[in-house]
């Protein structure tokens, strides 16, 4: 199938390629632009692995198609920290042990940082009803609550 | 352990994040499936839609033919040997040659240039079947012998058949106060690891293959290569990448693994198969369906005089692990409480359904919710409390058991205390208003196990410790991190030995090239295996350490300690070196820094056939409360609370410890709630995450983790497992709960609304409370193997290991 040229804007950059209209963006980012830290679990939108922002909101990127993302902003994982200094909640994960095998991770965090935009200071069922729609084998979850608690108190300057 | 007084650890014990935390939250861990290399190929199977059938002609022409079509592959392209991961189950092919036994059963392969190529190439490959009929239950296989799945093992369509007797167990049931039976079911389901397993091989111009694979096993997949391949294991490499999840479903060698291998070779470039969502579920190896009855007779005070155990597996298409499965259905049974007399059948049935094996638990889940259900019973007919009454009857700490069974330490009577007050118990059970219920139950779990897969005299675990100049130090170990923290755990044992910081060490994993051997991420083995043999090495290493600087600094050896990045006097920090410069002056002495330790468990096995399945070097302990509410219009259950607490002999590091509690629960809930791993004319019911029901952020409750420490003498620092035990008595307690709540016994899991509204229809009518198997299978097991309970008998001690050598120096 013929390649379309794309520009997209991935974590700030603009990036110009090609790829068959039908790819997704998450095969895109990964085998076009190798930001190997989206992950696939189901590639069917059911699982919440392969999350990203597309200008702030959650998106599944196995349900997406980069042809109609042009001029949006998509972060990714790789688009979370900041120069030299990990986002919030990056940090919080990684200090509570929220990451055990780490492949639900980046789905996660951003689905996260969606939520904290949106309400700074979430209470612990509205922290569970903002990532219901991530599954995660290894944690139970519970670390994960707690760490998303630790970089919302942070974030708000509280600890 | 000269030089690290347990009272004076730096490391142990600290909640420290893990050394791969950065990683892991960055995305910049890579998986399997994030590797590529140059001019790669995708590689895709082509297996089977039929449950049993011939194979009858496979024609690959039109494939071939497909432009980006690099390489096509069937079975008869490979050397014609059957392999399977025990030696005593040998019956598989990567690719069918013959005949396929369920649906997934692998029948080519394809690389191409990309992965849509290769989906297009396999839909374009001929194959004739000629279908036989499928035995899709444990009765279909017994009641047609006339049709088999495979041709060996103990009868028709029986894998396995095992019948042991430790003690008069009919004597005992004669001298009971009550003697009671009962049925339980428990339905098969899955692992789920969120990563798909995905493997990348390149068999390079100079004739040597390396592999890439999300395996936990990467030294069985090593040899199996080397079985199976035209390449001498010599030339085989063999890397485990993180594994994005495992729970025992990447523990088996995989037709995709050896297929990229050998497409590899005829394509002439790497090749890259990663599953699909939907090929995970058919290559499973997950928890085997399991009927089970037991028959116990007790005192009027709940002790136990006798047990006598039956279990049934539905093993599905293949021996995998099932012959391990099928001792451990009946193994442990004898390690929680005291059984002096016990009586085990087992038997595992081959199905046409993708093969069952080692999932979180192995075995052990299934009579673990049968036994602690049974005891409820038990505890109900007598009028006593559940919880006073396991408590009365524990397994006494280093004693053998009924099935010669060395246990060490035991801190299921602190578990139970703690859950017990934690819970508000005594308030709560018969208490609640209807509808609301609160359950207990209990386990134990091996902490490793303590034979190899195959016989040998070598190592379970090794590690070698390379000191550098920089003061940095390199961990080599086989062992792969699934996710549980095993990377770090080296790093802590080794810093806390060699008095540095967790930072200052490197670990490399998983490499057959470059690590001593480690079995592999399974039976809870690796902070115990790697773990001893980790702190062996750095203790020699620090022999050496110490007795350059004693030398230097006109010293004795003994006089001096490591920590803080110095080894020099306890008491005299002017008096003392670097790290850095104490590796300079015992490299100017010894040469090259580098230093193996060495694991193997103490041969403890009983002496009977299979005495091998079962032994460990010591066993967690685990209790549970939950509560919970049942919806009685819908069925539904809401669990609110999980109290549990987990003897780990020594928390190396609380924090992980606690995830792998808490990670346990989570999946105990799934499996006892909603997962299943079921079929339908061949085919999987649900094999999608959206159909597939597992927990999400909604379902599991709020976990409140006790950590009880018991300092084994056994475990690295006194430390145990606790990465599966932990899952055992949820499922049970979960059901117990239910019958508190509504009176229902609901012996089968999962417990889904239907059984409930079915139990609580079936209450209202007046007729027995209870949903769960109603007959047995028509089977006749073997005579019993009669032996001598060694129930009661004191343990051997700490039995010397092999590889214990020194505490310091070279060997």
């Amino acid at each position: 199938m013929p390649k379309t040229l794309l520009r997209l804007s991935v974590n700030g950059e603009d990036h110009d390629l090609a790829a068959a209209p039908h790819k997704t963006l998450l095969e895109v980012l990964r085998e076009e632009m190798g930001l190997t830290g989206t992950k696939h679990g189901c590639e069917l939108g059911e699982c919440g692995t392969c999350t990203v922002l597309v200008d702030g909101r959650p998106v599944l990127s196995c349900l997406a198609l980069p042809i109609e993302l042009e001029g949006r902003a998509i972060t990714t994982v790789e688009g979370l920290a900041g120069a030299g200094r990990l986002h919030p909640l990056q940090q919080a994960f990684a200090e509570l042990g929220a990451a055990q095998c780490g492949y639900c991770t980046p789905g996660i965090l951003l689905t996260a940082r969606a939520l904290l935009a949106d309400n700074p200071r979430p209470t612990r069922q509205e922290i569970r009803e903002a990532l219901a729609g991530n599954l995660c084998r290894c944690t139970g979850y519970t670390k994960i609550l707690d760490a998303v608690e630790l970089a919302a108190l942070r974030s708000a300057g509280g600890a | 352990m000269r030089g690290v007084g347990k009272e004076r650890f730096t490391v142990v014990g600290q909640p420290l994040p893990k050394i791969d935390a950065w990683a892991k939250v960055t995305g910049e861990t890579r998986f399997a499936d994030d590797l590529s290399l140059p001019r790669m190929a995708y590689g895709k199977l082509l297996r089977s839609p039929h449950p049993h059938a011939l194979i009858r002609r496979v024609d690959t022409g039109r494939a071939r033919a497909l432009p980006g079509v690099y390489g096509v592959l069937t079975g008869l392209d490979l050397p014609r040997v059957k392999f399977g991961i025990l030696p005593v189950s040998q019956d598989e092919e990567a690719l069918c040659t013959e005949k396929v036994r369920m649906v997934g059963d692998a029948v080519a392969a394809v690389a191409a240039v990309d992965e849509e190529t290769a989906e297009r190439a396999t839909e374009l490959i001929d194959v004739e079947y000629e279908v036989l009929p499928p035995l899709m239950s444990i009765e279909d296989a017994l009641g047609r012998p006339e049709v088999r799945i495979h041709e060996y093992g103990d009868g028709p369509n029986v894998h396995k058949a095992v019948s042991l007797e430790f003690g008069d167990v009919e004597s005992a049931f004669a001298r009971a106060d009550l003697v009671r039976e009962d049925v339980f079911y428990f339905e098969g389901n899955t692992h789920l690891p969120m990563e798909q397993h995905s493997a990348l091989a390149l068999w390079g111009p100079d004739g040597k293959l390396t592999l890439w694979s999300s395996t936990q096993t990467p030294h069985y997949v090593h040899r199996l290569l080397g079985q199976i391949l035209d390449v001498p294991p010599a030339h085989i490499r063999v890397i485990a990448t993180p594994n994005g999840g495992g729970f025992g479903g990447k523990l088996d060698p995989f037709a995709h693994e050896i297929a990229a291998c050998k497409l590899s070779q005829v394509t002439g470039r790497p090749v890259k198969i990663t599953l699909t969502r939907e090929e995970v579920f058919y290559v499973h190896r997950g928890r085997h369906p399991v009927l089970m009855w037991v028959r116990t007779g007790v005192t009027r005070q709940g002790e136990i005089l006798g047990m006598h155990f039956r279990t049934w597996l539905d093993g599905g298409a293949y021996g995998s692990y099932g012959v391990a499965s099928t001792f451990y259905t009946g193994a442990l049974q004898t390690v929680t409480y005291r059984v002096p007399a016990y009586k085990f059948e087992g038997a595992r049935i081959f199905t046409n359904k993708p093969p069952c094996g080692p999932k979180r638990g192995h075995g052990t889940p299934q009579p673990r919710f049968a036994l602690e259900c049974h005891l409820d019973k038990i505890a109900g007919e007598l009028g006593l409390d559940p919880a006073d009454m396991r408590r009365r009857i524990l397994a006494e700490p280093f004693t053998k058991t009924a099935n010669h069974l060395t246990v060490t330490t035991i801190g299921l009577g602190e578990c139970i205390d703690r859950v017990v007050l934690a819970s508000g118990w005594r308030d709560k059970v018969g208490q609640l208003p209807p509808g609301r219920g609160i359950g207990i139950a209990c386990s134990s779990y091996l902490t490793g196990a303590g034979s190899a897969i195959y016989w040998n005299d070598m190592p379970h675990s090794g590690v070698v410790l390379r000191a550098d100049r920089s003061g940095g130090v390199a961990v080599l170990c086989g062992a792969i991190d699934v996710g549980q923290g095993s990377d770090s755990i080296l790093a802590y044992l080794v810093a806390e030995v060699l008095g540095i910081d967790p930072k200052d060490i490197r670990v490399h994993a998983a490499d057959t090239d470059l690590t001593p051997v480690d079995l592999g991420s399974y039976s809870s083995r690796v902070t115990l295996m790697c773990g001893n043999a980790a702190i062996q090495a750095a203790e020699r290493l620090r022999g050496l350490l110490l007795g350059a600087v004693a030398a230097k600094l006109g010293v004795a050896a003994e006089a001096l300690a490591a920590r803080g990045r110095r080894i020099g006097l306890a008491d005299d920090p002017d008096r003392s070196v670097s790290f850095a410069e104490a590796v300079v002056l015992a490299e100017s002495i010894h040469g090259v820094l580098a230093v193996p330790g060495s694991y193997a468990p103490p041969k403890r096995a009983g002496k009977y056939k299979g005495g091998g399945v079962g032994p460990s070097p010591c066993y967690s302990y685990t209790a549970c409360v939950v509560e919970l509410e049942v919806d009685r219009e819908t069925g539904g259950v809401r669990i609110d609370d999980v109290w549990i607490a987990h003897d780990v002999g020594r928390a190396l590091n609380p924090l992980l410890v606690e995830g792998q509690v808490e990670g346990s629960v989570y999946m105990g809930i799934g499996e006892a709630l909603m997962e299943e791993q079921v079929f339908r004319k061949g085919l999987h019911k649900a094999p999608s995450l959206l159909e597939y029901k597992s927990p999400t952020t909604l379902e599991t409750p709020e976990i409140h983790t006790i950590l009880v420490e018991t300092d084994d003498p056994e475990g690295p620092f006194g430390a145990k497992e606790a990465g599966q035990g932990p899952l055992l008595p949820v499922i049970p307690a979960i059901a117990n709960a239910v019958h508190d709540a509504i009176g229902v016994r609901i012996d089968e899991v999962p417990i889904t609304p239907d059984k409930i509204l079915t139990g609580l229809r079936r209450k209202r009518e007046g007729k027995p409370a209870r949903v769960g198997p109603e007959r047995l299978p028509r089977f006749t097991f073997p005579p019993p193997r009669i032996v001598e309970s060694a129930f009661g008998q004191p343990a051997d001690g700490v039995a010397p290991r092999p590889f214990q050598g020194g505490e310091e120096g070279r060997p």
